[in-house]
């Protein structure tokens, strides 16, 4: 059986559903999304789901700064008739070196350059005891703050998106896995699904995370996307106290508070990790997570954890993320965010329609190209974790 | 009586709150879960499960089979942070 689209994206996380809103919204008739699981399943929906202006490259900044500024108002966008739960009073990012505080005033200084309304701010240890209260001091050097950062709902932000899109056209597909993507000569031509279905398509967009590579693959592409498995603690609800998201890279640690009551508290152990599609959670993830998240919250003692799940990073070998065309013609990609990824959909799906379309993206996100690896061209974000 | 019926006691979601959620076009108790929270409390899950599921079951004329279970995430019970803080990692 053979059905006919005139493009095809793979993939129904937070950037597979942007860009299948924004493709429609462009016109696209006969777009096609196909999911392997449910919406928000991977990646997306395992995210801890920080949103923030704190970057320290230029095009992740210039992202940043669009993408902060839709979800603000994406509800009236979308008309989505839920809350996205976006909790906006900060973000920050605490410091344990001279070094890294340096790091963070450059990154500063960039974000100002670029963008002159930008609220970030270099805080002592004291100003950010002052916005999270009970942090240990203990090696704090300083931190970072941006007030108009914080944290949404990725399920509901996924949702969103993906209603939009429907209301707009798109044939939303969940349960459906893309087994072979075909090409002829140089033009990728469709793509086959588990279901023995042939879907021809002139556009085919992978946005699968770190599953983008095995479908690179299909096509003789080489994506450089590894998982990497990061794992979450849930608590009981209690009563809000931490009205901001809050991060160490030097512990590999971030946690939030939920507009529910609930923390979550993530941490990553990139040495240790095997490098593999494992998304199951692991009890000495609970050790390490208490241990650390504790360090820097002491009260955290007392609360009790009702839960915890996995998720994979599509990690690439800068941190950055992997935009557009390939060498197969009509084959595009997005992927590699590397655990900053959620943030960044709305401006993102918005650029990828364009770029899709023929047109300039109105960011310039050109030096996010696939050929940047085999050029040498890498672009390491050096604010994330 | 559908107004007041709670389902998910730790998440007080009641039977109207899960029906307009079907209602909207979701099927899947998993995607439910997530939109919700129904199940996602201290409990488990262990009241409001089989109660969405046979909520579902009946709304898609399928039987509680045939639907994607909820992932049963640990831990089973809720811990307390400092009751793991300080024991040994290996000891096993």
């Amino acid at each position: 059986m053979t059905a006919k689209a005139d493009a095809v994206i793979i993939g129904g996380g937070v950037h597979g559903c942007s860009i299948a809103y924004h493709l429609a919204k462009k016109g696209w008739k006969n777009v096609i999304l196909l999911e392997k699981g449910t919406l928000a399943c991977g990646a997306t929906g395992r995210s801890v789901a920080g949103i923030r202006h704190q970057f320290g490259t230029e095009i992740n900044i210039r992202l940043a700064k669009e993408s902060v500024k839709r979800m603000e108002r994406l509800e009236e966008e979308l008309d989505y008739p839920e809350s996205i739960e976006l909790m906006q009073n900060g973000y920050l990012m605490l410091s344990y070196s001279a070094e890294e505080l340096e790091l963070f005033r450059c990154n500063r200084d960039l974000q100002k350059s670029l963008d002159p309304d930008n609220q970030t701010e270099i805080l002592t240890p004291e100003q950010a005891a002052d916005l999270v209260p009970g942090l240990n001091l203990e090696g704090l050097y300083g931190a970072s703050f941006n007030r108009q950062d914080g944290h949404a709902s990725p399920f509901h932000v996924t949702q969103a998106y993906a209603d939009a899109a429907k209301r707009l056209g798109v044939d939303i597909r969940t349960g459906v896995e893309v087994t072979d993507i075909k090409k002829d000569r140089s033009h990728v031509t469709g793509v086959v699904t588990g279901k023995g279905e042939e879907i021809s398509a002139p556009v085919v967009i992978a946005a699968a995370g770190a599953y983008t590579k095995p479908l690179g693959e299909m096509l003789g592409l080489e994506i450089p996307v590894i998982p990497e498995r990061h794992q979450v603690a849930v608590t009981e609800p209690l009563e809000m106290f931490l009205g901001i998201m809050v991060i160490s890279f030097a512990h590999g640690a971030y946690f939030k508070q939920t507009p529910h009551g609930s923390l979550l508290l993530g941490v990553g152990d990139p040495e240790r990790e095997v490098k593999d599609f494992n998304e199951r959670s692991s009890w000495q993830f609970l050790y390490d997570v208490f241990e650390k998240t504790t360090f820097h919250l002491p009260v955290l003692r007392e609360a009790n954890v009702i839960r915890q799940w996995a998720g994979l990073y599509d990690m690439t070998p800068d941190s950055q993320g992997i935009l557009g065309k390939t060498e197969v013609e009509g084959f595009y990609i997005n992927t590699g965010w590397s655990g900053h990824g959620f943030q960044l959909a709305p401006a993102v799906g918005q650029v990828m329609a364009e770029i899709v379309s023929g047109e300039k993206p109105f960011i310039d996100v050109s030096c996010m190209h696939l050929e940047r690896f085999e050029r040498g061209e890498l672009i390491p974000e050096p604010a994330c974790v | 009586m559908e107004e007041d019926t709670i389902i998910c006691r730790c998440e007080d979601l009641t039977l109207a709150d899960i029906r307009k959620t079907i209602k909207s076009g979701h099927q899947n108790p998993q995607v439910i879960k997530r939109l919700t929270r129904c199940g996602m409390g201290p409990c488990q899950g262990s009241t409001c499960r089989e109660l969405l599921l046979k909520e579902v079951a009946s709304a898609a004329g399928k039987s509680v089979g045939e639907l994607e279970m909820t992932t049963y995430r640990p831990p089973t019970k809720p811990i307390k942070i400092k009751s793991m803080l300080g024991a040994d990692k290996d000891d096993s």
